[in-house]
């Protein structure tokens, strides 16, 4: 599994899918695992009863259909499929609309969706949340964005009135021109993070996660600032410095 | 090695299994288009690679599709194996090869079938990198280019006139040998050939920290002297390897001229890729390239050589500031359309009291329900 993920780690994201599908079929036997640690961009479905679209992941999935999170039913429909307790579905639903709002406030636009499940090997229970976004850009330009984003929180069981939240986080964005002048460039890829804290129920758990969630992303955000602009355009730099920096090195050669 | 974190990402709830490599819905509909277009035909059956597109160093590679011999859920065929490890290989970012390598190796756990994926990967590979090799003798680097290979595993250096032998795999020479004559062009044309090789090496020792650069006679080596065509081909490549930062980059330019007698004008395209990759925390790539298209007169081999170097310099240049705006460009316009550092409001979201921002939803009666 190391070398696996360490093979996604080199692969061209935008390739992402394609090495998935390779590894997957050179280790069937690691399947679950790979489905489940290997982050793809997010598909969307829209569910035909509410009008409303929701995302698909590993999480909602069961067999070949996906559950839908404001309808809570499977499409294409499955007999038996997997569904959340009531007690679940309950903070499912809740989860789900604030943190549409919370989309909303930050994203201006965008999906969003909630899963949300008990751990039955620990205690607790596990929540998804996801997000994305695409954006075009304004300046005519053929510019295409996207920004997706998967928190995975593990929470423990209560005890004493508080609870353990176990954050993972993962980031994709992808920001493409493509024209004449100035050719292809292409700026894709993911980055990832943990984060552990635990907190007191006292406000409920969806403000526990909720806050946690947004003090990723912010820092999510900066880092892609930092890393996707920053050290690739440091290293474009360095092949082959501007000018500026070739002018003050010729005093000394 | 690096800091991936693995994540033990907590397993979805119990259900059924998938079906063999069907990950993806049948059911999806894509709303907007996604910059990374799905390669599945069919959820559980065909594995389609497809080699990427290789840049004009390498002859028009193949796109080997390979469809599922067995039906999904069968073990997979050597043949297959190896496609794979091939793609896997050269898909590899400036300067990982080994790295891929080691990994391929590890999950094959097939020795034979490794070396058979190397053996068809690595050349391959080399050549779209411009990997450059030292000379044994030290008397400066070779490059791996489609242009100077005289077959698969030897290659001429025009600018010392010597042939190296070379293992891909290991990426090193193993044997050096003064060219031929036949091998070398005419002296009319290593005139031009070595002019602008002189200039062009002051060039890059100025604007690349650790370039090396090439020219290649292309086509009418052996003309004697004016009256007929020729054509050139020239090579900079430059590369960055910090695997203790996670990072990579690579510069390649590839330059192409065609001397026409009859016109007295020299043609000239070129092709620039620049490539970084950093994976500290994940796995980001910077995928660019640009065409470009300039002509000048015909001249003495000095003067064309200084007149071709100073195009390829400004050409160069232009793309570097062409690659600082679209950097610009993308960080003001596109990812704040994405996501914005702060709601409107200026503070963070109200977690505690979300009946602030009720849309036209009955918002404070779902949440009477909850927790």
């Amino acid at each position: 599994m190391e070398a696996a993920m360490d093979l996604m780690r080199r692969m061209p994201p935008a390739s992402a899918e394609t090495a998935l599908n390779a590894l997957l079929s050179l280790l069937p036997d690691h399947s679950l695992d790979l489905l489940s640690q290997v982050d793809l961009p997010l598909q969307v479905c829209m569910d035909k009863e509410t009008l409303k679209e929701y995302i698909l992941c590993e999480y909602n999935r069961d067999a070949d259909s996906y559950r839908s999170p404001w309808s809570n039913k499977y499409d294409p429909p499955l007999e038996d499929g997997t569904v959340p307790s009531e007690e679940m579905r309950n903070l499912e639903i809740e989860a789900n609309e604030v943190f549409s709002v919370y989309r909303d406030q930050y994203y201006e636009g965008g999906i969003s969706s909630v899963y949300i499940w008990e751990d039955e090997d620990n205690g607790g229970f596990i929540a998804c949340f996801l997000i994305k976004k695409d954006g075009k850009g304004t300046r005519g330009y053929m510019q295409i964005g996207s920004w997706d984003a998967i928190h995975v929180i593990q929470v423990g069981p209560e005890e004493e009135g508080a609870a353990h939240y176990c954050l993972n986080s993962t980031v994709m964005l992808s920001l493409t021109t493509d024209n004449k002048q100035s050719g292809t460039f292409n700026l894709s890829g993911s980055i990832r993070r943990q984060m552990s804290m635990t907190l007191a129920v006292a406000d409920g758990h969806l403000v526990n996660m909720g806050k946690m969630i947004e003090e990723m992303e912010g820092k999510l955000r900066n880092s892609l600032d930092q890393v996707y602009f920053g050290k690739t355009r440091e290293m474009v730099c360095t092949l082959r410095p501007p000018p500026e920096v070739l002018n003050m090195r010729l005093p000394d050669s | 090695m690096g800091t991936w974190a693995i994540f033990n990402r907590p397993e979805p709830a119990p259900h059924h299994p998938p079906p063999a490599c069907s990950h993806v819905p049948s059911v999806r509909v894509a709303i907007d288009p996604l910059p990374t277009p799905s390669l599945l035909s069919h959820p559980s059956r065909a594995l389609h690679i497809a080699f990427p597109p290789s840049p004009p160093t390498a002859p028009a590679a193949p796109a080997p599709e390979m469809s599922d011999e067995g039906g999904a859920g069968e073990p997979l065929s050597d043949s297959q194996k190896r496609e794979i490890a091939v793609w896997f290989l050269s898909n590899a970012p400036a300067g990982e090869i080994h790295y891929v390598a080691k990994d391929v190796r590890a999950l094959l756990g097939d020795d034979a079938v490794y070396e058979a994926a190397a053996a068809e990967a690595f050349p391959e590979y080399n050549k779209a990198h411009l990997v450059s090799l030292e000379l044994p003798d030290r008397s400066g680097d070779i490059i791996i280019t489609t242009y100077g290979e005289l077959d698969r595993n030897n290659y001429l250096d025009p600018r010392t006139a010597q042939v190296a032998t070379v293992d891909h795999i290991k990426q090193t020479c193993t044997k050096l040998r003064p060219a031929a004559d036949e091998e070398l062009p005419s002296a009319y044309i290593e005139e031009f050939r070595s002019a602008l090789d002189v200039e062009l090496s002051k060039y890059v020792a100025e604007a690349y920290p650790k370039g090396v650069c090439a020219v290649y006679c292309t086509s009418g080596k052996d003309i004697e002297g004016p009256g007929a065509d020729f054509g050139f081909a020239v090579v900079i490549s430059a590369a960055k390897c910090s695997p203790q930062n996670f990072c990579n980059g690579s510069w390649r330019s590839i330059w192409t001229m065609d001397f026409n007698y009859e016109l007295q004008f020299v043609d000239i395209k070129g092709k620039i890729q620049v490539d970084a990759h950093y994976f500290e925390e994940g796995n980001v790539q910077l995928d660019t390239n640009i065409d470009c298209k300039d002509s000048t007169i015909m001249q003495s081999p000095d003067d064309c050589a200084v007149s071709i170097t100073n195009i390829i310099r400004h050409h160069e240049s232009e793309y570097l500031s062409s690659l600082e705006e679209s950097y610009l460009n993308l960080s003001d316009a596109t990812f704040k359309d994405l996501r914005r550092k702060l709601p409107v409001t200026r503070t963070l979201f109200p977690w505690h009291n979300t009946l602030a921002f009720s849309l036209t939803r009955d918002l404070a009666k779902e949440l009477a329900l909850g927790k």
